[in-house]
């Protein structure tokens, strides 16, 4: 019987020659990601312990993302004991705030490898499968165990997986991919399960792509979020001067199910409140006026997803009573924005850019809710009280669409808009 | 593993950490945190919380942010026991690692309501009512997880293997 992606990754963690689906292993961790939400609470805990250090310095990340510029005295307090912590523990990779969102530095500053086995204390860290790691999110007092032994007792998962056939129409884009896969199999749709992606449209699929699926997949439930690690994969790190093999699962391995989906026929999708599988596509939203929109988040704040907003956007303003906040998500997403003329795009169109982090998507601080404003973003969750008031509402779509709808006022579909660059 | 008996307080579907642990209380203190649980779907919950209270919940409790503090909350409230449909992957490792116990048992969503008292068995994984009118056998946990619960949590596990 041959192995799943997640089993063959879980394997060389624990030493083993192969795992199956159910067991319990112990594994060793190649990376440890921790942001500055639950950083400082994580050393303390450690130091607690009685120890000096962490398993190892060069195997740990730390990123001040969430809270980006300090937005209270208690945060800046917080921010400062990370940095005391980072230095007392020699860690090597440490971003300070406006450096950018976690999920966007590990792979743009060459963290991620193919084969690793990644834990971050953010549920977003199934991001990283888009390179091929199993990467997934932990609380802080597992993370706390990690980082003082290395290791962390996992089960392995079984796998379902996605072959994705066909090809996306003009103004579809894998942001609405994810969200008919979270529509179609609910939001538990793959609960403790590892989701692996194959078939012959992963070809389209850029590394932007899918780090927006991996990072999304967790809405489904999954612990991973495993595309293969092919010539889009080399490309990438070759970028970074990393050296790639190719990873892919085995063709006998063994599936808990199989789902066949055709991209050719999908629609920009919306994610209605206040649940994430609460989708349909945009023809049916019907006409609903927003106060907000919001175009950033580790699910959408890249490069290529700045591109597509200002691609609807050029030459044209935001609708009066609409405001539009757009957080680049990363200090170099945002030079490059800049040196290619988006961002002057997206600011004449009327946004306000936001310093990279994640702010206003956990509902931290920076384009907050009033009760009754409607919202759509690029982000990740519609839950209640997600940005700010429990009497908003928020709604998720593609970069595409959420440009589409601060022109228009409503929520609107992008294929009547200019599109594409 | 000790049982659990106590009052119900039932929840539906999805409930997210964004509701148990409000994402602007982050980065408060737990006795500040724990005040906000769940305020934005039940307001009296957090002040008339009793210690040895049960939640009872649907499908994928807990689901959203890694966040432990969602575990936490109920913990510092003095909850005995969650009990669901099913709770969402990150919850469930949370509230192992913190030592608060979980039961996942199909039908206890249809089964009880508001203010039942339960029992609950976690070594058998069973869930009933006082007057046994209803009696449920979930799954209960695997071994590595209800040595990590009975540990009292893995920090708990690491001081352990620390002096062993």
């Amino acid at each position: 019987m041959g192995s799943t992606l997640a089993e063959k990754i879980m394997a060389k963690a624990a030493g083993r020659e192969s795992v199956s689906a159910g067991e319990f292993v112990v594994a060793d961790i190649d990376l440890a990601l921790v942001h500055d939400i639950f950083a400082a609470s994580v050393f303390d805990a450690l130091k607690e312990t009685g120890r000096a250090t962490v398993f190892d310095p060069d195997k740990v990340v730390v990123v001040i993302d969430h809270l980006v510029p300090a937005p209270s005295a208690e945060a800046a307090a917080v921010h400062d004991r990370i940095r005391k912590h980072v230095s007392e523990l020699d860690i090597g990779a440490f971003y300070d705030a406006g450096e950018g969102i976690c999920h966007q530095l590990l792979p743009e500053r060459g963290h991620i490898r193919p084969g690793m086995l990644v834990v971050g204390t953010d549920s977003h860290t199934t991001t990283h499968g888009a390179l091929t790691a199993a990467a997934t999110g932990i609380g802080t007092s597992e993370m706390v165990y990690v980082m003082a032994t290395g290791r962390l007792w996992f089960r392995v998962p079984e796998t379902i997986r996605y072959e994705l056939h066909g090809s996306l129409a003009l103004g579809v884009s894998w942001k609405d991919v994810i969200l008919h896969l979270a529509g179609r199999f609910g939001s538990d749709g793959a609960q403790y399960r590892a989701m692996e992606f194959g078939g012959p449209a992963l070809v389209e699929a850029d590394m932007s792509s899918r780090l927006t699926v991996s990072n999304m997949a967790l809405e489904l439930g999954a612990k991973f979020a495993l595309f293969p690690s092919d010539s889009v994969t080399a490309d990438y790190l070759a970028e970074r001067d990393i050296p790639a093999e190719p990873l892919d699962a085995d063709p006998n391995a063994s599936y808990e199910a199989v789902h066949q989906i055709d991209l050719t026929a999908l629609a920009p999708q919306v994610a209605l409140p206040h649940d994430v599988d609460n989708v349909i596509p945009v023809g049916e939203v019907g006409d609903l006026a927003i106060h907000q929109a919001f175009l950033g988040s580790c699910t959408n704040g890249r490069l290529e997803d700045l591109r597509a907003a200002a691609a609807v956007l050029k030459d044209r303003k935001i609708a009066p009573g609409v405001r539009m906040v757009v957080a680049p998500a990363s200090r170099a997403v945002l030079t490059q924005a800049l040196a290619e003329g988006v961002i002057a795009t997206l600011v004449d169109a009327g946004a306000s850019v936001l310093p990279s982090g994640c702010g206003p998507c956990f509902g931290g601080h920076s384009g907050l809710l009033a009760p009754g404003e409607r919202c759509i973003g690029t982000h990740n969750r519609n839950f209640i009280g997600r940005m700010g008031s429990p009497q908003a509402e928020i709604y998720l779509a593609s970069p595409e669409t959420v440009a589409a709808s601060a022109i228009a006022g409503r929520i609107a579909d992008p294929r009547e808009e200019v599109v594409h660059v | 593993m000790s049982d659990a008996l106590g009052r119900v307080w039932k929840f539906d579907h999805d409930i997210s950490t964004d509701l148990l642990s409000p994402g602007t209380y982050a980065v408060d203190p737990v006795e500040v945190r724990m005040l906000h649980t769940l305020e934005s779907i039940s307001p009296s919950f957090a002040s008339e919380v009793r210690a040895g209270d049960i939640v009872i919940a649907g499908r994928n409790f807990g689901c959203g942010s890694s966040r432990e503090t969602a575990a936490e909350n109920l913990k510092a409230l003095g909850i005995a026991c969650v009990v669901a449909e099913s709770l969402s992957r990150l919850f469930m490792r949370n509230a192992v690692a913190i030592g608060l116990p979980v039961l996942l048992c199909a039908g206890v969503h249809e089964a009880f309501n508001d203010g039942d008292e339960v029992a609950v068995d976690l070594t058998a994984g069973t869930i009933a009512s006082a007057d046994e009118a209803h009696h449920l056998q979930g799954e209960p946990l695997p071994t590595e997880m209800r040595e990590i619960l009975a540990a009292g949590g893995i920090i708990s596990v690491l001081q352990s293997q620390t002096e062993g």
